[in-house]
């Protein structure tokens, strides 16, 4: 068998022309495809990036809340009652809300208000610069250093900005894990001070933050809290709860599949063709070999190899030529959200599978149906 | 008393059914033997090429059998009829059918490979039978740098490669020029013939007819000369 494949190699390289128009078809393709899943990727990881920067265990939260930044405040007395469910080890509030910072330059930006628990600062992200305990001197503020950093003027430790007229000073530099979605930067503060300096509605906990006792808690800790109008889920449910906010209600998701059907389409419609003038011209050819002694088999698994090699070669190009893009995009533009994970490359391949599947398909009918006997009568 | 090669007996064959129905060949029986030229000859749609394709496996007859060795080839399943052709029967088209995307010596290797000969050993073997047809110098290239007799010649090269006991050859002259022509199958008739080789040629150039041991004339589908 091995001979007949490289048969079918040198046939398929030889042809550079079409080999060309193959490769770049499915290249094309699965680039597109890798480009526009792993900006959705981005997007979703963005758009969870406080769930992932806090790092709590379970978060409750109002069930109409769909996404960490459009929070519904929740009375004080839920928090005493998570607190006494039997299974729960701590409960505390989280702060999250918007402000507008007025620079030392006199230039508003907007931000993100993350307050912490006073007592515990539970959820405090790991600094560059300053010390955490610093968060409890006056005015005192931390600036996460993500790609929305430069639009404080990239602060420095005792810089000063004011916020809601309140006077403001950065006691520390934080990093980020994953950067937000929305293009504004996130300042940390105590949760007291963070109600304290930002108007707020009647109620001001915008989640509680739950460290169950052990794993088998949580089904018992969401029951209860559920008995009480609202809904405890974990940091995965929670991520996917977001998730599928942007995927199904923002148009977001039918909008990226829908580029990606358009992009699987173009992929199949350039190498299928390709493929298939490829296999007509060579027809008479696969006729005669048929002809010669050659059986059904050997020449599909001639063209299965051919459309196999082809697909792998344009998969490992487009992906190649996806992720040199997005490394570079992501040197210029610090906001660029793209990412690629596995299921972007499996989503991708299994495109490129079925693009392989189909133009095999058209070329394998075709040699099949081929009969020797129309080779001698021309 | 020459060996017998392949007999056919009362092949038939008819495409069509009712008002449409078109008899090709009709009720021929003939044999051809090992060590001789047989010619098959006759004006165009006279059945030459569906006779031919019959006794060589590759169309189904309504009616007959074809016997090699004792066996009737249309007796055999689809896989047993190709490893016949392979095994037995050499072709040589009438347009040569070479691939233009491989070398003339790999055109050559395609049926030990088929034979699941290994690469190398196929390549050496090619290359022994390109020398035969003259043509080892010109192993490397793709076969439409050579001119038409040239590419005859591997195709000869590519259907001896495999030692068939019948080497069938469809208008060897349709595309070449008289003199060409006539040195092609000279040379067949001196380097390719043997004792133990059965060559059959369809054709209607009259130009080649004296290198032919044999004649059979055909006409409406039937033979009317020759056998």
């Amino acid at each position: 068998m091995f001979g007949i494949l490289k048969i079918a190699f040198k046939l398929l390289v030889n042809d550079k022309g079409k080999f060309t128009a193959l490769l770049v078809g499915i290249t094309f393709a699965v680039f597109l495809m890798i480009m526009m899943t792993s900006m959705f990727a981005g997007i979703l990881a963005r758009s969870s990036s406080t769930v992932t920067n806090i790092g709590a265990k379970m978060w409750v939260l109002d069930p109409a809340v769909n996404n960490v930044s459009s929070s519904i405040p929740m009375p004080d007395y839920v928090q005493d009652a998570v607190r006494s469910i039997p299974g729960v080890r701590y409960a505390v509030p989280l702060y999250s809300g918007g402000a507008q910072v007025k620079l030392k330059s006199g230039i508003y930006q907007g931000v993100t208000v993350i307050g912490l628990d006073d007592a515990t600062l539970f959820g405090r992200p790991d600094l560059m610069q300053g010390k955490i305990e610093d968060i409890y001197a006056e005015n005192g503020f931390i600036v996460v250093n993500d790609a929305e950093f430069k639009k404080l003027d990239s602060p420095k430790v005792g810089d000063e900005f004011e916020l809601n007229d309140h006077r403001g000073v950065v006691v520390g530099i934080a990093k980020a894990n994953t950067s937000g979605l929305f293009g504004v930067p996130t300042l940390y503060t105590t949760y007291h001070r963070a109600i304290t300096y930002i108007p707020s509605t009647r109620f001001t906990t915008s989640y509680i933050l739950v460290q169950p006792k052990s794993s088998s808690d949580i089904p018992h800790i969401k029951l209860e809290v559920q008995k009480l109008g609202y809904q405890a889920l974990t940091d995965d449910e929670f991520i996917q709860k977001i998730s599928n906010f942007y995927m199904y209600q923002t148009g977001l998701g039918i909008n990226v599949m829908l580029m990606t059907v358009i992009s699987f389409i173009v992929g199949l419609s350039i190498s299928g063709q390709t493929f298939y003038t490829f296999i007509l011209e060579n027809l008479e050819k696969f006729g005669a070999l048929k002809a010669i002694g050659a059986k059904s088999r050997e020449l599909i698994s001639m063209i299965l190899f051919q459309a196999g090699f082809t697909a792998f070669l344009g998969y490992g190009l487009g992906v190649g030529l996806a992720s040199l893009i997005i490394m570079l995009a992501k040197l210029r533009l610090p906001d660029y959200a793209a990412q690629i994970t596995n299921m972007n490359l499996g989503i991708a391949f299994i495109m490129v599978l079925i693009i392989a599947s189909i133009s095999s398909y058209i070329g394998v009918r075709k040699v099949i149906r081929i009969e020797p006997f129309d080779i001698f009568r021309g | 008393m020459k060996k017998l090669a392949v007999e056919a007996t009362g092949l038939a064959k008819w495409f069509g059914e009712g008002e449409a129905k078109t008899i090709a060949v009709n009720e021929v029986s003939f044999t051809a033997n090992l060590g001789e030229i047989l010619y098959i000859v006759g004006p165009s749609g006279s059945g030459k090429t569906t006779l031919l394709s019959m006794i060589s496996g590759i169309l189904k007859p309504n009616a007959g059998q074809v016997l090699l060795e004792g066996k009737d080839i249309w007796r055999m399943s689809s896989d047993e009829l190709a490893d016949f052709r392979l095994n037995k029967i050499g072709f040589v088209f009438q347009d040569y059918h070479l691939f233009s995307r491989l070398t003339t010596v790999e055109n050559v290797a395609i049926p030990l490979i088929l034979k699941k000969c290994d690469w190398d050993e196929s390549m050496r073997i090619a290359l022994e039978y390109l020398d035969i047809v003259g043509l080892k110098d010109r192993a490397y290239l793709p076969p439409v740098k050579l001119s038409g007799g040239e590419q005859q010649r591997v195709a000869i090269a590519r259907a001896i490669a495999s030692r068939p006991d019948i080497l069938i050859f469809d208008e060897p002259t349709a595309s070449l020029d008289g003199d060409t022509g006539r040195k092609i199958v000279e040379f067949v008739k001196q380097h390719i013939l043997n004792e133990n080789r059965c060559i059959i040629i369809v054709t209607h150039d009259s130009r080649i007819f004296e290198y032919a041991d044999r004649i059979i004339h055909m006409e409406d589908g039937k033979i009317v000369e020759g056998d």
